[in-house]
């Protein structure tokens, strides 16, 4: 028969059809409203994976987001999708899911010796064997630890998904659609409130779905139609399920990730696999429910120990039998009221264990009425089996003053397949910590509760420590109504339906105190607090001898509550079993800070559609499409596209390169310098602005003259350099680096208004405005001249730093006399939509002269060559002293910015390292960048390093290659023989010491 | 997700904005201690509580703001352009007067 445990009535699917599925290549069959893991057990498949330190068998062990072990890989290929909860991975035709961390395979699994040699693999075993003096084993055998360790395999194909972001507002949010949540969103939707409801699961209802609780005289599935419908029907009340809120943050931003296609075998065509909501709410109101905590003895990883609460969820809710024959170990009363679903699911019950000597009358009489034995006074000591459970240790128990207690007789076997543990509800209370609330020791429930909500967040039922249904709903209708109201809706509270609760379920003894059983009198088992990470009560021990007994270090030496499910079932127990351990009470060891996601949320829905060009968009420059056209290679600098080179037939970067760069110098090239930062700078102050804001003086430039500047920081580092020209008396354009552009205009903002707000200047961004071509080269007079109307380009007219205004091709143009590269050269800038027309028209004019376009590779040869100062060198740390520009230093100025964190003595310290040119003693080996500089070519330690290499390149029209650097003494040097390292290649270059400036010193060709 | 109340735009998210720091400091005259100068560039102090900094409005209006804020809760609790609230420019400027 297929489904072998799946009862033949009940439960909310869809019996009409069925699901294939398959795990680890067996196929299955469910159906629709089952979740992955209910199906696998409606098949009685039992061991689902491996644990992670010890390659333990391990089962379900809960129902819910909280699971710990059914950690499933789903999907293949690029879908693929490593730790998968089961328990809330909807069903789908053709699901395929396979286990993780086992091999060769499930059933007979190599990792397991890890847990023969468990007692030689305690908390903080790696970390002592290969990060103490045997760090060298590490190297060796991390490869095989990794590969043996970790979960599961990420895709390694780009995600063929698309995922959404919605920026949403509502009066209230409500987290959670149990009793409390729904009653909330009804009394607040009633009220006409604009209402978000969200639920991570697939269906509305939470424990209503299951826990046979009457409302309003209808069952709790059927109340809870009824209330969805109603809330349906209201157009201000939205319900998101299968919807996690993994967030709460400031301003009352929510996080929400919605799993819109998850439950599809692939996302229908144009739909989201996901949708990440950020919901700007009025008012919060949490209902998330809270968590069943278990009880800790030994060997209770086994399959077949599964939290009380699961196996009547499956029970009910998706028909499927848990086991056949159980046992209940309950510490407080309302575990009792899980006994009918066990028993209506057919699951023979053979006792509860109930650890307190007596429970309370009323759950002793049901159990009786039910025909079940109570041992009363007694706990698990042990669970048995192999791959799965096949029974329990019971003995006699007495209850300690803390987390546990001791033995007081021989412990009998008492045989079973499921062993469902009840130590009492932990409330769910990530969210309300995530707005900073606190959270308090409830005594009587064993639990922290939360305490005051800072953000006002509302948290009513069971995450509020309030666990009876007519209290959740009462809470429920009060929060709801409110925080309507406090929405300006007027609002009251719904009448209290009658209810009706499941016997048992409202608790009259005090629960134990009981977390984790003490070990059994004879040796053997582990007993697990964390079952995903493999943290034992023994491993807390030994944190807690060791000194690691605070609970942050508690968590990172063992690794408690640090795995994927972030120790949702175990953190109340470890805290519990340290408190026990230091003689403390719980609240006074505390617990670690909650913090987003609540629940994994996968990199994808962060993204959203801002990945790739979207995530990264890039500028292009007016004149882009004539380079793709001209066959440019094209390179991202920054944001920008810029043409790295135009290779000739046969050339690779190095050829072009070469050919560029010598062309430049023998001959005219054009390059496009768009990308430089423009800023047009006016006012009737603007003069005095630039005298504060470079190191040198602007208001001494003639009006049509262009002077370089050098801008600092306050602290005397050099923040940017760049020409800036005198348009008028109250207008400069000032241009800078590329790369500083935003930096440069947000600095010039921030003085214009928060430091001098007396200047009367205003600044606007040109950047886009303007395309800018470069005319380099010798010929590029004569170029001009052939291209430029209506203004004279002779030297003259036209003299090294002057501008000119003309045309050409009809279209207005400004050229200033500026020069990068060492050659005579000039600017062109025009209006950005006219950039093409000109520059075409340059490249035609050019003809004869043998016009060529270069790029930024051949760009950077030559500022290397004349030891032009750029990014490399521009890099944070230097003054301009440091860059060889001291002499640009105002001494005259009283005021600019820099000026006087210049003066410190440290700047002037003359072992500072200076900026220098290099070039190989053998005139051939390359430099690297990034080398250190020392005087000796041996390595070994101590070395003094005197400097190190900036830039690099081979200088064709040299024959040789040259770097700029960095070097202690700087020009002191010049002449001197050094070697330049690169240990990580172990490469050392013999290199001499020059001026930065390797051509044309005097700048004769500069000027003409 | 915080939201900042731009003087000129409305309530913004703080997302457009890009943040410098302690608008509490006040640029020295030039010829001021080099002590006073170090304080200026380098000596910030980290207060519990409110405290007003620099918050440019780098994806709206461009506007340079005063923003005051709650270190403690993160609530923004005005914003003032610099202009108005820098230290130069008058009483506004000062220290935090709940310290
Ligand atoms: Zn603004």
């Amino acid at each position: 028969m297929s489904q072998p445990f799946r009862l033949p009535a009940g439960g909310a699917l869809d019996r009409s059809r069925e699901l294939r599925f398959s795990f680890d290549g067996r196929d299955y069959r469910g159906h629709p409203g089952d979740t992955l893991a209910s199906a696998l057990l409606a098949n009685g498949v039992r061991l689902l994976g491996r644990s992670f330190k010890y390659h333990r068998p391990r089962g379900l062990f809960s129902a819910g987001p909280e699971e710990p072990n059914a950690l499933v890989e789903l999907r293949s290929g690029a879908r693929r999708e490593p730790n998968t909860r089961a328990t809330v991975a909807e069903l789908y035709d053709g699901l395929a899911a396979a286990s993780q961390h086992a091999w060769p395979s499930l059933r007979w699994d190599v990792g397991a010796l890890n847990g023969l040699a468990a007692p030689f693999i305690p908390a903080g075993f790696y970390y002592k064997t290969f990060m103490g003096p045997t760090r060298r084993a590490w190297m060796v055998y991390e490869h095989f630890i990794r590969k043996a360790a970790g979960l599961g395999r990420a895709a390694r194909e780009p995600d063929p998904d698309r995922y959404e972001k919605r920026h949403g507002f509502c009066d209230l949010l409500v987290v959670g659609s149990g009793p409390a949540g729904l009653a909330a969103a009804l009394a607040a939707g009633r009220a006409g409130a604009r209402v978000v409801l969200a639920e991570q699961d697939f269906r509305l209802g939470g424990q209503l779905l299951s826990n046979g609780e009457r409302v309003g005289g209808k069952s709790g599935p059927d109340w809870v139609a009824a209330v969805e419908a109603e809330l349906a029907s209201l157009p201000n009340v939205e319900i998101l399920t299968r919807t996690s809120a993994f967030g709460l943050y400031d301003g009352r931003v929510a996080g929400l990730v919605e799993r819109v296609a998850d439950h599809k075998p692939e996302p229908e065509h144009g739909e989201p696999r996901q949708r990440l909501h950020l919901l700007r709410c009025g008012e919060i109101v949490l209902a998330a429910g809270a968590i069943e905590r278990p009880l800790v003895f030994a060997n209770n990883d086994l399959p077949g120990v599964m939290l009380a609460s699961a196996a009547r969820t499956y029970a009910r809710r998706y028909a499927a039998r848990a086991g056949t024959r159980a046992v209940l170990f309950a510490s407080h009363d309302a575990a009792y009221a899980e006994l009918p679903a066990l028993l209506e699911a057919d699951i023979q019950v053979a006792a509860v264990i109930d650890p307190r000597p007596n429970g309370s009358a009323s759950v002793r009489e049901l159990a009786r009425d039910l025909g079940i034995e109570v041992r009363s006074g007694q706990a698990v000591a042990r669970a048995h089996g192999g791959r799965a459970l096949v029974g329990v240790e019971a003995a006699p128990f007495e209850a300690g003053t803390g987390a546990g207690g001791r033995w007081t007789g021989p412990a009998d076997f008492i045989s079973c397949d499921l062993l469902c543990v009840a130590g009492g509800w932990t409330p769910t209370l990530h969210l309300h910590s995530h707005s900073q609330g606190k959270t308090v020791w409830d005594p009587r429930l064993l639990t922290f509760r939360p305490g005051e909500n800072p953000q006002g967040h509302r948290s009513v039922g069971a995450c509020n420590g309030s666990f009876t249904l007519s209290t959740c709903l009462a809470e429920g209708f009060a929060a709801g109504a409110a925080a309507a109201a406090a929405c300006g809706f007027e609002a009251s509270a719904p009448a209290l339906p009658a209810t009706v609760p499941e016997p048992g379920a409202e608790a009259e003894a005090e629960p134990l105190a009981l977390f984790a059983c003490p070990k059994p009198a004879s040796r053997g088992g582990k007993a697990f607090v964390d079952i995903q990470d493999d943290v034992a009560v023994s491993d807390i021990g030994l944190a807690e001898r060791e000194g690691y007994r605070s609970v942050e270090h508690l968590k990172r030496y063992t690794t408690l509550g640090m795995g994927t499910d972030q120790g949702k079932t175990a953190n109340v127990n470890g805290l519990a079993v340290m408190a026990e351990l230091r003689g403390l009470t719980v609240p006074e060891v505390g617990h670690t800070t909650f913090r987003p996601p609540y629940t994994p949320v996968t990199l994808g829905a962060l993204g959203g559609r801002e990945v790739g060009r979207a995530f990264r968009p890039v500028r292009r420059t007016p004149l882009h499409d004539w380079h793709l056209r001209n066959g440019a290679v094209m390179v991202e600098a920054g944001l920008w596209l810029r043409p790295r080179y135009y290779p000739k037939p046969g050339e690779g970067l190095f050829e072009a390169q070469n050919r560029e760069a010598k062309h430049v110098r023998r001959a005219v090239g054009l390059s496009d310098v768009s990308t430089l930062g423009k800023i047009d700078v006016q006012g009737p102050d603007a003069a005095a602005f630039l005298d504060r804001v470079y190191c040198n003086t602007f208001s001494s430039l003639p009006v049509g003259k262009a002077r370089y500047g050098l801008m600092l920081r306050e602290d005397g580092i050099v923040l940017d350099d760049g020409t800036t020209t005198r348009l008028s008396e109250t207008r400069f354009f000032m241009t800078t680096t590329t790369a500083e552009a935003a930096a440069v205009m947000a600095h010039l903002e921030f003085l214009l208004q928060a430091v001098w707000p007396e200047l009367r200047v205003n600044v606007a961004s040109v950047t886009d405005q303007w395309a800018g071509i470069a005319v380099a080269g010798p010929r590029s007079r004569r170029l001009l001249e052939k291209a430029v109307e209506g203004c004279p380009v002779d030297d003259a007219a036209l003299p090294f730093m002057g501008v000119a205004e003309g045309r050409i091709a009809g279209v207005p143009v400004r050229i200033f006399r500026i020069s990068f590269s060492g050659e005579r050269a000039y600017e062109v800038n025009v209006a950005a939509d006219h950039g093409p027309l000109v520059w075409e028209a340059l490249m035609e004019a050019g003809k004869e002269l043998e016009v060529i376009p270069y790029g930024l590779e051949a760009l950077a040869v030559l500022r290397i060559e004349k030891g032009h100062v750029a990014g490399p060198e521009i890099d944070g740390r230097t003054t301009p002293e440091d860059l060889g520009l001291g002499r640009m230093v105002s001494k005259k100025k009283a005021d600019f910015v820099g000026r006087r964190l210049l003066g410190r003595e440290g700047f002037d310290d003359p072992a500072r390292p200076r900026l220098v040119g290099l070039v190989p003693t053998d005139g051939r080996t390359k430099i690297a960048a990034g080398s250190i500089l020392v005087g000796q070519r041996d390595l070994h330690p101590p070395i003094e390093k005197l400097g190190h290499v900036t830039s690099v390149t081979w200088s064709e029209n040299l024959g040789k290659p040259i770097a700029l650097a960095f070097l202690s003494g700087g020009r002191e040097r010049l002449g001197q023989k050094l070697y330049a390292a690169y240990p990580l290649r172990n490469r050392i270059v013999e290199v001499e010491v020059t001026p930065s400036c390797f051509i044309d010193p005097e700048g004769e060709r500069l000027r003409g | 997700m915080l939201r900042i109340p731009c003087p000129f735009c409305g309530p913004r998210d703080h997302s457009e904005f890009s943040y410098l720091g302690d608008a509490t400091v006040t640029r020295p005259e030039a010829e001021a201690p080099l002590d006073e100068w170090f304080g200026y560039v380098y000596l910030r102090d980290n207060p519990r509580g409110r405290h007003r900094e620099h918050w440019h409005h780098a994806q709206g209006c461009r506007q340079w703001l005063v923003v005051e804020r709650d270190t403690l809760t993160h609530e923004i609790l005005g914003a003032l352009p610099a202009r108005e609230g820098s230290p130069a420019a008058g009483p506004a400027a000062g220290k935090d007067a709940a310290e």
